[in-house]
């Protein structure tokens, strides 16, 4: 398929290519910032779709939208408009730690998402297939849709998903297929590869779809959601809304059985797929050939809106034939007389290795063209709408000639995720988790807006409400700690007398209430009783006071590493270095380095097959650079 | 400028009469003068810098003394390093050298990596431009160096423990990141009272570890020797009669491979970790046993080859093979059973090794081996074979990182007994478990992550 019949269609500063979760964060920062902005879906019925599970958040995804919030996207309000659940995860294990996770209405999520597109004056938002990139001496110039159309931008930002030659899998059957029954993108893929572009094959999947109405839940235990409602952004105070439950259950033995009996009927067991598919999302066939020693699984059936009955079943993703699908969910708990509505699949689709990128999420090899999302080889909406926010914000930059906007390790898991995608690359499909954060006791999803919103205010981003809210929070912050470490509390027989019911030992002399809630046993909330004078204080400033003393050892420490780790982050590496004439370096270093071309030391070193002595090295050779460079300004 | 202060020693281990043991950094003088007490002097700044003060090294722990030294001070920036720079004069010998870098250590000095004063003298500018090449030359030189001696050394079972302790610990990491991680997973995740008890047993192992760390069979001192000739030739009996007549100690070295066994045995003061291969005493061929790849390796590494011929019978190709192994070799050639009829003169292996120590023994008559136990002797102390494992850097190294992740796993016992929360347990876990990983060179990588996936069915 040519293009020979093009037409010019416009002319754009910034031009995404997709309306997943990718692209709407994509799209919304440059036009936010003041660019003119074109956004080109397959299906304007499919903006911000959730093909997979009707969540946003969870362990390490919950911190991701925190930190979009925070830098002035989308994510997190869209959430707090559309959720029809609400929990807080993991408060029993830290603060550092705590997750939000809310189910969304799917069909509320994606259409909120699409009005704030076709309101946002600086986006124009329109349906067309791009099967073309158009790329003049190294720089991405416009976009070319199947029918033609020629859109020249400034900058291109690509979020394709797993639309790039999608291919379903379900049992015997395949077919060429998007998500959720969509049309596939079979054309960009082969353009770019004309191009010099490599891509390679990831897959995943999805479980299917039942009928509310075929479901017994009286024989599975309920999962409401919390009381009291956390707001993912930043900017929403209090939310009151009517929540619905989720519900557990679990796999039978029989439902292993009809799984190992037809294992052979499985595409991934056959063999017709090669991809590689995440091991946090394993297929339920995945589950009981590797765990045969459990006799049940738990699954989860989760509401996929209000207006709908369709229920998403959680646990029982599977590419087994839809005969065998059927056969098997029917032998679950609850589930004896289910309807199916959509089958479960697995798809296979094209992406790109990320290494190809620079920390900007530009390409290396052709400037002014961003990736961002499934296509980079993450997986989740979260990861997804995380890329999308920083390629926005870059591409803007960009243009604009400015610095890029780079979040490291230690500022966001946004730069965990994408310095982990640029650096290492990934054989699976990336998933956050809280793990993969070094530094995870500074990171918090209560403290995002603290890290974040300066930043984002700060290249146009985040509204100045946003930022004078941050402010005021801060500053409230400061104030009570200094008021608390000011005050000494003295060992009178009440004040003895209150500890002792709060299970703390007596005091013996004057102690600051500072150090009190540094107890183990007490928390800022507990001791109100003792202080007197307590300024009237809203939770988010209450928590951040009491996680901030209480982990006051452990974030010193954590902070001291994080120092070092800036160090390394600041020395900077030329692109136009050749590692290869570096003597000092092994061969492999060589090779690596000259293959990724690190932006910094601290990027250099966490390249596997580089070792603490080629930094050493390499600081050696910087400074030999320096040294050089001055000596020619000297003689000039 | 860097910030953390470094040491090293700074002389060649078990050589000199003298050791020297320096410090480098802002915290050089005041580290010394915790440790130094003076004849005259109660801290450094009272005398001049650049001039020889004599006192006492003294353990601040127990306050008793270490040895007795001649301590320099030299002030920045006019210093190899541009840096403060302390040097503690003491007496040569492995242990007082040891001791004392082992004191710094615990007062606030970090080992220096390979080539680091070089280094740092560079980035500060004390070297000139025209050396950078060299410089990172010797960066590279260095790390191969130490990396060889730490292979060696991770031969030892100390590298199996610590290991297997890591495993452990990897464990309890999986335990705890996957409960944060999966937390709506019906797992069965650690209890606080599991993660006690997993984390009090890693403790003692981990101190029982530092207690044997030189006394113990692990990491012993000595020229690394190994055996070699084809079957039959004597080699049992050789080393049968030098243990025997020495008392040797065996150890057993798995972690690599099971068929290799080390024996120490002190010949005229001449420490020699002899490199056995239980093949030499069951099928009597160490390439046989362990393949040529290996028996390669292994003579690479040695410091010395002790290689035996039968002389009743003509070289064989075997013999030629092994000749050819052991070219560039500092290596002591025996023609045993001198006691049967001799079809191999000197001349016939001089053709092809002509700087090699040749000497004619018979086993059974005992002839020639007081020669080979001189000889020994004079190759030694005239320097010719040298004990290339820096040993005691890497004991000290090891040392030092046990005793952190020492420190570091009682930091998270502390907090697992105060049962907070998870991830501030795992703070301390983890750094327990880097510390370790730094002795067996494992480097942090996907390890915990994979784990989770390995032991825990999780995932939608």
């Amino acid at each position: 398929m040519g293009h020979s019949a093009t037409y010019h269609a416009g002319n754009y500063d910034v031009i995404v290519v997709g309306a997943g979760h990718a692209g709407c964060e994509a799209a919304l920062a440059p036009a936010r910032m003041g660019l003119k902005t074109l956004m080109l879906t397959m299906s304007l019925d499919s903006v911000a779709l959730m093909p997979c599970n009707p969540a946003i958040g969870g362990t390490g995804k919950g911190h991701l939208v925190r930190e979009i919030d925070a830098l002035g996207g989308e994510m997190g309000k869209n959430t707090d408009k559309s959720f029809i659940q609400s929990r807080m995860l993991n408060t029993s294990k830290g603060p550092a730690v705590h997750s939000l996770r809310a189910q969304a209405d799917k069909k509320d999520y994606s259409s909120e998402m699409k009005s704030v597109l076709e309101n946002e004056k600086n986006v124009t938002l329109k349906q067309g297939e791009v099967v073309d990139i158009i790329i003049e001496n190294g720089k991405a110039i416009a976009v070319v849709t199947r029918t033609g159309a020629r859109f020249n931008g400034e900058a291109i930002i690509v979020c394709t998903g797993t639309y790039l030659k999608g291919k379903i899998y379900i049992g015997e059957v395949n077919y060429f297929g998007g998500p959720n029954g969509l049309e596939p993108s079979m054309y960009l893929t082969e353009h770019l590869e004309e191009q010099g572009f490599e891509f390679r094959r990831f897959k995943t999947g999805t479980p299917a779809r039942i009928h509310e109405d075929s479901v017994n839940y009286s024989k599975m235990e309920i999962q409401p959601g919390d009381d009291e409602i956390v707001p993912f952004s930043f900017l929403n105070d209090r939310l009151e809304k009517k929540q619905v439950p989720c519900y557990l259950t679990y796999t039978t033995l029989e439902t292993h059985k009809i799984i190992m009996d037809n294992l052979d009927r499985s595409p991934l067991y056959a063999g017709q797929m090669e991809s590689t598919g995440p091991r946090y999302c394993p297929s339920i066939e995945d589950k009981v050939v590797r765990f045969s020693d459990k006799n049940k699984h738990q699954i989860f059936i989760e509401p996929e809106g209000l207006g709908t009955k369709e229920m998403y079943v959680q646990g029982m993703s599977t590419s087994l034939p839809a005969e065998i699908q059927l056969k098997m969910y029917r032998t679950m708990i609850g589930l004896e007389n289910v309807e199916i509505m959509r089958e479960a699949y697995a798809i296979e689709y094209d992406c790109i290795d990320p290494t190809r990128l620079k920390r900007s999420l530009e390409y290396k090899d052709v400037e002014n063209l961003f990736f961002a999302g499934q296509v980079n080889g993450s997986s989740g909406y979260e990861e997804a709408a995380a890329q999308g926010i920083v390629a926005g914000i870059n591409a803007v930059l960009k243009i604009k000639g400015e610095n890029s906007l780079i979040l490291d390790r230690s500022q966001a898991y946004i730069g965990v995720l994408i310095d982990d995608l640029v650096t290492k690359g990934t054989n699976e499909p990336y998933r956050m988790m809280t793990s993969r954060a070094e530094y995870r006791l500074t990171l918090r999803q209560d403290n995002a807006d603290l890290r974040l919103t300066e930043i984002g205010y700060k290249v146009g981003l985040a509204s100045e409400e946003r930022y004078q809210k941050m402010l005021s929070k801060k500053a409230a912050i400061e104030s009570e700690l200094t008021r608390l470490s000011d005050i000494k509390i003295t060992p009178t027989e009440k004040a003895n007398n209150i500890l002792h019911r709060l299970g703390s030992s007596p005091m013996k002399k004057p102690v600051t209430l500072y150090d009190l809630i540094k107890r183990p046993e007490l928390s800022y909330d507990d001791i109100a009783e003792i202080d007197n004078n307590r300024p009237e204080l809203n939770k988010e400033v209450r928590i951040q006071v009491n996680t901030q003393i209480k982990y006051e050892g452990y974030i010193k420490k954590q902070m001291k590493q994080i120092d070092q780790f800036k160090k390394l982050e600041g020395k900077k590496l030329s692109k136009d270095i050749d590692y290869s004439k570096i003597k000092g370096l092994r061969l492999e270093a060589r090779q690596k380095l000259n293959k990724l071309k690190p932006e910094s030391v601290g990027q250099a070193s966490r390249i596997s097959g580089v070792s603490p002595s080629d930094i050493n090295v390499l600081l050696v050779y910087l400074e030999q650079q320096r040294r050089i460079a001055d000596r020619s300004e000297n003689i000039d | 400028m860097e910030i953390d202060t470094i040491t090293a020693i700074a002389t060649a281990p078990g050589e000199a009469g003298i050791g020297i043991v320096r410090i480098s950094g802002k915290k050089a003088i005041e580290i010394v003068d915790k440790i130094f007490k003076g004849k005259k002097i109660k801290k450094l700044s009272e005398i001049e810098q650049r001039k020889l003060t004599y006192g006492y090294i003294i353990d601040p722990k127990t306050e008793t003394k270490v040895d007795e030294v001649l301590v320099v001070y030299m002030k920045e920036p006019y210093t190899y390093t541009t840096e403060d720079i302390v040097e503690i004069n003491c007496h040569g010998g492995i242990i007082p050298v040891r001791r004392i870098l082992e004191i710094v250590l615990e007062n606030g000095a970090r080992m220096a990596e390979p080539g680091e004063f070089t280094k740092r003298a560079f980035l500060n500018g004390r070297i000139d431009l025209a050396q950078a090449e060299a410089v990172m030359d010797l960066i590279s030189a260095k790390t191969d160096t130490s990396f060889d001696v730490s292979l060696n050394q991770l031969e030892g079972s100390l590298s199996r423990e610590v290991k297997e302790l890591r495993q452990r610990l990897l464990g309890m990491l999986a335990h705890i990141e996957a409960s944060i991680d999966f937390p709506e997973h019906d797992e069965e995740y650690a209890t606080y009272n599991q993660l006690k008890e997993s984390g009090t047993e890693i403790f003692s192992n981990i101190n029982r570890l530092l207690d044997t760390v030189y006394t113990g069979k692990i990491l012993r001192e000595g020229l690394k020797t190994v055996i070699l000739g084809k079957p039959n030739v004597g080699k049992s009996s050789l080393l049968n009669k030098i243990l025997r007549e020495n008392r040797a100690i065996v150890t057993d070295v798995p972690g690599t491979t099971r068929d290799i066994i080390e024996e120490y045995v002190n010949i005229n003061g001449i420490p020699l970790k002899i490199i056995d291969t239980a093949g030499i005493r069951e099928t009597n061929d160490i390439v046989e046993k362990i393949g040529v790849d290996k028996a390669k390796e292994l003579i690479s590494r040695a410091d010395l080859v002790i290689t035996v011929f039968d002389v009743s019978e003509n070289l064989t190709k075997d013999d030629m093979e092994i000749i050819e192994l052991i070219k560039n070799k500092k290596a002591i050639i025996l023609l045993n059973k001198t006691d049967l009829k001799n079809m191999i003169a000197k001349e016939d292996i001089e053709k092809y090794l002509p700087d090699v120590k040749i000497i004619y023994t018979s086993m059974i008559t005992g002839i020639g081996v007081s020669v080979l136990e001189d000889t020994l002797k004079d190759m030694f102390f005239s320097g010719e074979v040298k004990i290339k494992d820096n040993v005691i850097v890497t004991n000290v190294r090891h040392r030092d990182q046990l005793l952190k992740a020492k420190e570091n796993l009682s930091d998270a016992i502390n907090a697992i007994n105060l049962e907070l929360p998870y991830d501030l347990v795992e703070v301390d876990l983890k750094n327990c478990w880097e510390n370790l990983g730094e002795i067996t060179g494992d480097t942090v990588g996907e390890n915990i992550i994979d784990k989770i996936f390995e032991d825990f069915c999780i995932g939608k």
